[in-house]
């Protein structure tokens, strides 16, 4: 069942905004441990590292142009990784 | 569709000869005999190790060692058995050698990493097998490297932690590349719903060990900066949280349970409908409950921590998922006995196997139910009752159905028959000698005992003399199974292309079976 389908040629100007935003992203999440946040410093640090690994899965990563059943692998992966998070801290009160 | 004009994959000439032939080869099946015959040495040792665990609890007190040397002797017989042994087993070696040939493929998606897989899994038993023989004492944390000792101790627990983070990527790699050939390499026409169970039970596995794996890995790797850079993780001292250890160690160490029993359950899948001479029952809703058990099997680790200090929302919740996660197994186990109803029941080894494994894994299972009810869990914790139940899951669930599984295939892989007789032999007297074994364990953790102490109370000594006599029976039935089968496998009678009346894809093709498997690859319709 092994298909033969063309790759698409992602252009280096995309790859170059994706880099430049992830450098940006970095730089706030770094920013934004000087403020202030409270309880939602976890919140907000994994929301911004959240956005990172979605734009590394989408283009670098090739889920974008690729098959949507790809998509709903790595999806069903990051909702396991989800729900075990949540259940782990359940007795850990962060908010 | 025979191809038996074609050179088998035993005497295949390729690029080397002898030994190099195999461990360079990147033949599924040459790379799944190697695992076997890795594996079953391990087992041997592993093994050895139990008995003299046994010896020790013969009487009451010292009897063949000090206590220091039986922490060590659990601790290794843990450590070989769970991470060598069961977790790679069946998948490893039954999985790589049957896999393609069942999906009609004619090898892995991708043959090299699945040679490094093994080569992985070698480099880390050896890593982790080293702690015995570098200078200090040998690891005694038992296999769960609990915090805050694991530690703390000054035994060599750093080269065990390290072998067993190794051992990970192996299951990693394997994984990858079982749903990568099942995604690609089916035969034309073999739909998902038409993929025999036993590759349908790897995929459920090998999803478990690419989410689960690494998340072991990167605990291991928190201990051994703990232990090396004082970094507090789990050591409440430095600010960490010992629970916390517990948590990520069991988020992988209770899927991982399921790692071992899936495969298992596909063997029995195959076997039971084979020698009733009747088509699975239900055969979506085995499919279903693989598929269940794989994703519930992930939320019910905190079973294994209901003494350890978690919230009430916490022990109900792990307690009424741990009950959940019992259907999908019900399922199985109750479509298994339909299909032996009205069905032609041909009693051969394998299929002597498979029931003796319905009976086991059923006292398994629902002394599971035991120590998933929270307030029974108290009395029970930590006590051989514990030690009886798992012994039933992973010994009886993974150990039968491997021998079902290798009686099954046997005649496949090595293109013999074994002695039928020693092999009937060896199941009664390994089967009488299991019950004998662990059975007096769950009446002892009830009335008391704990686990993992050398010495006990003297009203606990009539149940431990039973239990270690167990023991005795137990190895001399695993003796005559192994000494038949190596004997059988070169010396035994040939066998035909399908001695069972299989009908699986691997059943149409000869024995053993040609380099690529087929001469060309099946349709399925």
């Amino acid at each position: 069942m092994v298909e033969t389908k063309k790759h698409k040629i992602v252009s280096y100007k995309t790859y170059g905004i994706i880099l430049i935003a992830l450098i940006i992203l970095t730089f706030i999440s770094v920013f934004v441990t000087r403020i202030d946040l409270s309880n939602l410093s976890i919140v907000v640090a994994l929301s911004i590292a959240g956005i990172k690994s979605l734009l590394v899965f989408s283009f670098f990563m090739h889920l974008l142009y690729d098959k949507k059943m790809y998509s709903l692998m790595v999806a069903g992966v990051l909702l396991v990784m989800t729900l075990v998070l949540i259940v782990t801290f359940l007795d850990y009160s962060y908010l | 569709m025979s191809n038996s004009n074609l050179p088998n994959y035993l005497e295949y000439k390729g690029k080397y000869k002898g030994l190099l032939g195999w461990i360079f080869s990147t033949d599924h099946k040459r790379i799944g005999l190697l695992y076997l015959y890795s594996v079953m040495t391990f087992f041997i040792v592993g093994a050895l190790l139990g008995l003299l665990m046994k010896f020790e609890l013969i009487a009451p007190g010292k009897t063949i060692m000090e206590a220091k040397s039986y922490n060590a002797i659990f601790t290794l017989h843990g450590i070989t058995m769970i991470f060598l042994i069961v977790i790679p087993g069946i998948p490893a070696i039954l999985g790589n050698f049957f896999l393609p040939i069942m999906i009609g493929a004619k090898d892995v998606f991708y043959p090299k990493l699945n040679l490094i897989s093994w080569w992985l899994y070698i480099l880390g038993a050896v890593v982790a097998l080293s702690s015995q023989f570098m200078h200090g004492a040998s690891p005694d944390t038992g296999w769960t490297f609990y915090a805050p000792y694991s530690f703390r101790t000054q035994s060599n627990v750093l080269p065990a932690l390290i072998g067993a983070f190794i051992l990970g990527f192996s299951s990693i790699l394997t994984g990858i590349n079982f749903i990568v050939t099942m995604h690609r390499l089916r035969a034309p026409g073999m739909k998902w719903l038409k993929m025999p169970l036993f590759p349908w039970s790897l995929y459920g596995t090998a999803w478990i060990q690419v989410l689960a794996t690494p998340i072991i890995g990167i605990t291991l790797l928190m201990v051994v900066a703990e232990r090396v850079l004082n970094i507090g993780f789990f050591d409440p001292a430095l600010g960490g949280d010992p629970v916390l250890y517990q948590h990520l160690f069991w988020i992988y160490s209770h899927p991982a349970v399921y790692i071992m029993i899936l495969p298992s359950m596909g063997v029995i899948s195959e076997v039971i409908p084979t020698f009733a001479r009747k088509e699975i029952f239900g055969y979506n809703a085995v499919v279903i409950s693989t598929l269940l058990i794989a994703f519930v099997g992930y939320f019910v680790w905190g079973h294994h921590m209901f003494t350890a200090g978690m919230s009430e929302t916490s022990l109900f919740a792990f307690s009424f998922l741990t009950f959940l996660v019992a259907i999908p197994s019900a399922i199985k186990t109750f479509n298994w006995l339909a299909t032996l109803y009205k069905g032609s029941i041909i009693l051969k080894t394998p299929m002597y196997w498979a029931v003796s494994f319905l009976f086991i894994f059923m006292i398994g299972g629902l002394s599971g139910m035991v120590l998933g009810s929270l307030a029974a869990n108290v009395h029970l914790h930590d006590t051989a009752f514990v030690v009886a139940h798992f012994h039933f899951i992973v010994f009886g669930g993974v150990g039968f159905g491997f021998f079902a599984g290798i009686h099954y295939w046997f005649p496949k892989i090595f293109g013999r028959m074994y002695d039928a007789s020693w092999a009937d032999t060896g199941w009664l007297i390994f089967f009488i000698g299991f019950l004998t074994l662990y059975a007096p364990m769950f009446y002892l953790g009830i009335t008391g005992m704990p686990r993992r102490y050398y010495d006990y109370v003297p009203e606990f000594h009539p149940a431990n003399i039973i239990s270690s006599f167990g023991a005795f029976i137990m190895i001399a039935g695993l003796a005559i199974i192994i000494i038949n089968l190596i004997r059988s496998a070169k010396k035994g009678p040939k066998a035909e292309e399908s001695p069972w009346g299989g009908k699986t894809l691997e059943w149409t093709v000869s024995s053993p079976p040609i380099v690529e498997n087929f001469e060309e690859i099946p349709e399925i319709k």
